[in-house]
């Protein structure tokens, strides 16, 4: 059984998906549905004192789906673990909960801060939780991050929300070298070929929101996802054939007609 | 006493605890967390912790996200 082991868990699906902008839960319920994903991000946000009775996400989500919280919208470490710690108070019971830590620097390119992530990450570790730190794809902060007590490392293929699929494969390359931990492309994949490729590289998941969440048909993209991850995987274990420049006959050259 | 609550300034009884905070604002306990003065507070001490004036409570909730 092809399997991602993620702090604790085991997840047959390499797909993670986000909950966020869908137009609302029923889609957004259908789309997780057909993308096969166990586990999904939330975020944490204050509660809309004046909004009483409103059906909550949790409602919406199956019971056995594994929560990932993130701390999307925080620029410094101290936010970061503060909402952390709220995101454990929210799971009943989880001791040790999976959080994505999301440190960011720049409102405009959502780009990650390295250096208040691993100083995030270090402090989270300690205090219990299984954090996958969302990262530039820089080999220095994944080797750190991984170093620190990370369970994952997830870096960008391109910024949050652009869809411009995976912008250094190179970079990538280097980070799963030298990875002892999972390593998950979080951010940047646009489309089912964005999946493909980022698998067949040998990542050991994805996590897709707005991809999904953004299409004209986001059940049916979500299903595109999942094909294309499984594809992708399936293409990586099986084994690529070296790339050469020039042609190899598919067919036997000898016995062809007409030859002397 | 004054004390904020998710940014906003109110006017609560004196002596609550996070438990009747949470009763007189409407909400479900089991739904949401609260951080006093940027301290969780964990669900079994919402009955016992009382608010003081001037703090500065958080109640946050799971919502959609990537």
């Amino acid at each position: 059984m092809d399997e991602l082991v993620l702090g604790g868990h085991r997840f047959t699906s390499r797909l993670v998906v986000g909950t966020g902008k869908y137009e609302d839960f029923a889609t957004m319920k259908a789309a997780l549905e057909a993308s096969g994903a166990q586990m999904v991000t939330v975020a944490v946000r204050r509660l809309d004192l004046q909004a009483k009775g409103e059906a909550s996400l949790l409602h919406w989500l199956p019971k056995d789906m594994v929560l990932l919280p993130n701390t999307a919208g925080c620029f410094t470490a101290e936010d970061a673990v503060r909402t952390c710690r709220l995101a454990r108070e929210l799971q009943l019971g989880g001791e040790n909960p999976l959080v994505k830590l999301e440190v960011l620097s720049d409102p405009k390119t959502l780009l990650p801060d390295a250096e208040e992530t691993i100083r995030a990450a270090k402090q989270l570790v300690a205090e219990g939780f299984r954090v996958l730190p969302y990262i530039n794809d820089d080999p220095i902060a994944a080797k750190k991050l991984e170093d620190s007590g990370c369970v994952a490392v997830m870096p960008l293929g391109a910024p949050i929300g652009s869809g411009l699929g995976l912008r250094n494969p190179y970079s990538l390359q280097m980070i799963l070298d030298q990875a002892k931990v999972p390593v998950i492309v979080d951010a940047g994949v646009g489309t089912a070929s964005d999946c493909a490729l980022c698998m067949e590289l040998g990542v050991s998941g994805l996590l897709i929101n707005t991809a999904i969440a953004g299409a004209k048909d986001p059940v049916t993209m979500a299903r595109a996802m999942k094909l294309a991850t499984e594809a992708g995987r399936l293409a990586y274990l099986a084994g690529r054939i070296p790339k050469k420049l020039y042609g190899s006959a598919s067919s036997p050259l000898a016995g062809v007609i007409g030859t002397a | 006493m004054q004390a904020k609550v998710n940014g906003e300034p109110m006017e609560l009884p004196d002596g609550l605890t996070v438990s009747a905070l949470l009763q007189h604002l409407g909400v479900r306990g089991d739904r949401v967390a609260v951080e006093r003065n940027g301290e969780v507070v964990k669900k079994a001490r919402h009955g016992e912790q009382k608010l003081a004036s001037g703090d500065v409570l958080e109640i946050v909730t799971f919502v959609g996200g990537g």
